[in-house]
């Protein structure tokens, strides 16, 4: 791994410089991965009195579980929905205001800041604009003949999240999307449009291939946020119901084990999670490999 | 821009307004709410011009806050957002740091360990190792107290890989000029790097602000007393309660309230907080 050609020699400076990062990792980190690993094998009866070793019994269980099975299927639902729902309306905008010349920092301002907006938040306004009772969004779809109703209905719950997980997500999308359209050549699409190409073709069939390393670490960026930092949009807006539509997994290890306090199956959760992360981790850097030779 | 095309730069500001306008109008819609009384909603449709509740609602929940809901002062609140966001962000920026001026000025034993056990600390979110962590936490008697909401979350990979590029991107003459002057490791540090990285730092700041702003989980479970409370967090507890008691209003105030600090940030700060979210991906 890289240093500087010459470099200091200190005995154990480094090693103070690096304490403090590496004890709190050390200690709020490793460890309590560590002890969600080893509980994760672990079964306690109901007094809390015994535990036993069970191998991965708590694995075979969950798997099992038609409840963890649903959560794994609305969280697929979810992170598709988010990704597809906020790369797309990004990827429109970004095009757009790349188009323009002074006015693309006006709509890129007015575009940006729900980045800063809490999940939690975020949650919550959604959740106002499709009350069933007041909201406006309910409103006009009942001119339609709809009658919306996220308490009830699991399919308009779903879709409550993915809209006010989406929303949020537009402006970091939106961004990486500026970004990588200001690297694609214009002698490109020039030549394109010397060869007879339409707006339309010059797009396809010249930018958005170019734009794909773009579009790769986008998704996987909005797949790893979909799965960990939406808590707080589900835990203010539906609390994973109705009916377990919005169990989440990241929403699921949180319920069972603090509200369940379930700690073996819980901990079995937490790992599968941490897997997950590690292979989305993996693939991003990848990624980041592959784009030094562009 | 290739051609002129009229109807595609008519087309192009339409999709973009339509796009503000969707990215707008919640919180507009929000804002409205907020300044209307309770009874305003009970023709069953919201309003969408301004009521005259502004000051009677904020000035309400600022000063003294809804206590049936358990949500004390959202001036508390805010103040201890506003602290534990500040010392979260300056935290993260000092360790990691100093870190990355460790792993790139320095050659010693255990060293790429020592790296990858930080990159680690970027596959294990809070959210996934949420039990054993509140333990560790509690075992600390952390439970309660600023320290136990900023500590356990100060850990940066993103900061400190972040740092590690630009330090690489500094010149070697600049090192061995330093050290040819008599500069021991610190004093350069101090005087060369540290003046070098203050974009970066700021960008840095800026990003990692907005993160510990909206930290959610972590003080929902580690804060019982109300004395400690972060807004984020109360205006969960609000919109839970009074949302039986249809007083939306007072709940869209708490999310304008919870949200427009960071979203002041942003807007004020766009260039440093572009380069901090590009700069933090790569």
């Amino acid at each position: 791994m890289q240093t500087k050609r010459t470099v200091f020699h200190s005995r154990i400076l480094p090693y103070f410089l690096l304490a403090p990062q590496l004890i709190i990792t050390l200690i709020f980190f490793v460890w309590p991965a560590a002890q969600a690993i080893w509980q994760s094998f672990l079964r306690q009866d109901p007094f809390g009195l015994k535990v036993t070793f069970v191998w991965f019994a708590n694995y075979t269980r969950l798997l099992d579980d038609p409840d963890y099975l649903n959560a794994l299927g609305a969280t697929f639902v979810f992170s598709v929905g988010v990704t597809v729902l906020s790369m797309g309306l990004s990827l429109m905008f970004a095009v757009a205001v790349n188009r323009l010349l002074r006015s693309g920092r006006f709509y890129t301002t007015l575009l940006v800041w729900p980045y800063a907006v809490a999940p939690a938040a975020a949650g919550l306004l959604w959740w106002f604009m499709f009350n069933p009772s007041v909201g406006i969004i309910p409103y006009l779809l009942s001119f339609l003949g709809y009658e919306w109703n996220h308490r009830l209905h699991t399919g308009d719950a779903i879709v409550l999240i993915i809209i006010a997980a989406a929303w949020k997500q537009i402006s970091y999308n939106f961004l990486f999307f500026v970004a990588g359209l200001q690297s694609v050549p214009q002698s490109l699409t020039e030549a394109a449009a010397i060869d007879g190409a339409g707006p339309f073709k010059r797009f396809w069939t010249v930018v958005f291939p170019l734009l794909s390393p773009t579009t790769f670490f986008l998704a996987v960026i909005n797949i790893t946020y979909a799965m960990f930092d939406t808590f707080g949009i589900v835990d203010a807006t539906t609390s994973g119901g109705p009916s377990q539509s919005t169990n989440i997994l990241v929403y699921k290890v949180y319920a069972d084990g603090f509200i369940g306090l379930n700690l073996g199956p819980s901990a079995a959760q937490s790992v599968i999670l941490m897997l997950i992360v590690v292979v989305l981790t993996v693939v991003q850097f990848r990624w980041i490999e592959r784009k030094v030779q562009y | 821009m290739v051609e002129n095309r009229p109807f595609l730069n008519f087309l192009t500001h339409l999709v973009l307004i339509l796009g503000v306008l969707m990215v707008v109008f919640p919180v507009y819609l929000a804002f409205i709410a907020s300044t209307h009384g309770p009874t305003d909603f009970m023709s069953g449709i919201v309003p969408l011009l301004p009521g005259d509740r502004f000051s009677a609602n904020y000035g309400y929940l600022l000063g003294t806050g809804e206590s049936t809901a358990g949500a004390p002062p959202f001036l508390l609140m805010l103040a201890n957002s506003l602290v534990m966001a500040i010392m979260i962000a300056v935290g993260k920026i000092a360790i990691s740091i100093i870190s990355a001026f460790a792993i790139v000025y320095f050659r010693f034993p255990l060293r790429v360990p020592a790296f990858w056990l930080i990159f680690m600390t970027l596959m294990l979110p809070v959210e996934v190792r949420i039990l054993p962590t509140y333990k560790v936490v509690a075992d600390l008697g952390m439970l309660n107290s600023y320290s136990g909401l900023v500590i356990p979350v100060i850990a940066s990979a993103t900061a400190t890989f972040l740092f590690r590029q630009f330090f690489l991107t500094v010149p070697e003459e600049m090192m061995e000029a330093a050290r040819v002057d008599g500069a021991g490791p610190l004093k350069f540090f101090r005087d060369i790097l540290l003046p070098l990285s203050r974009t970066n730092i700021a960008a840095l700041f800026i990003i990692m602000f907005i993160y510990g702003w909206n930290q959610y989980l972590w003080p929902m479970l580690i804060t019982t007393e109300p004395h400690y409370y972060t807004v984020v967090m109360g205006i969960k507890r609000l919109a839970s309660v009074l949302d039986g008691d249809n007083q939306w209003n007072l709940v869209m105030a708490g999310v304008i309230l919870a949200g427009l600090p960071p979203v002041l940030v942003i807007i004020f700060m766009q260039r440093l907080f572009v380069k901090g979210l590009v700069e933090t991906e790569k």
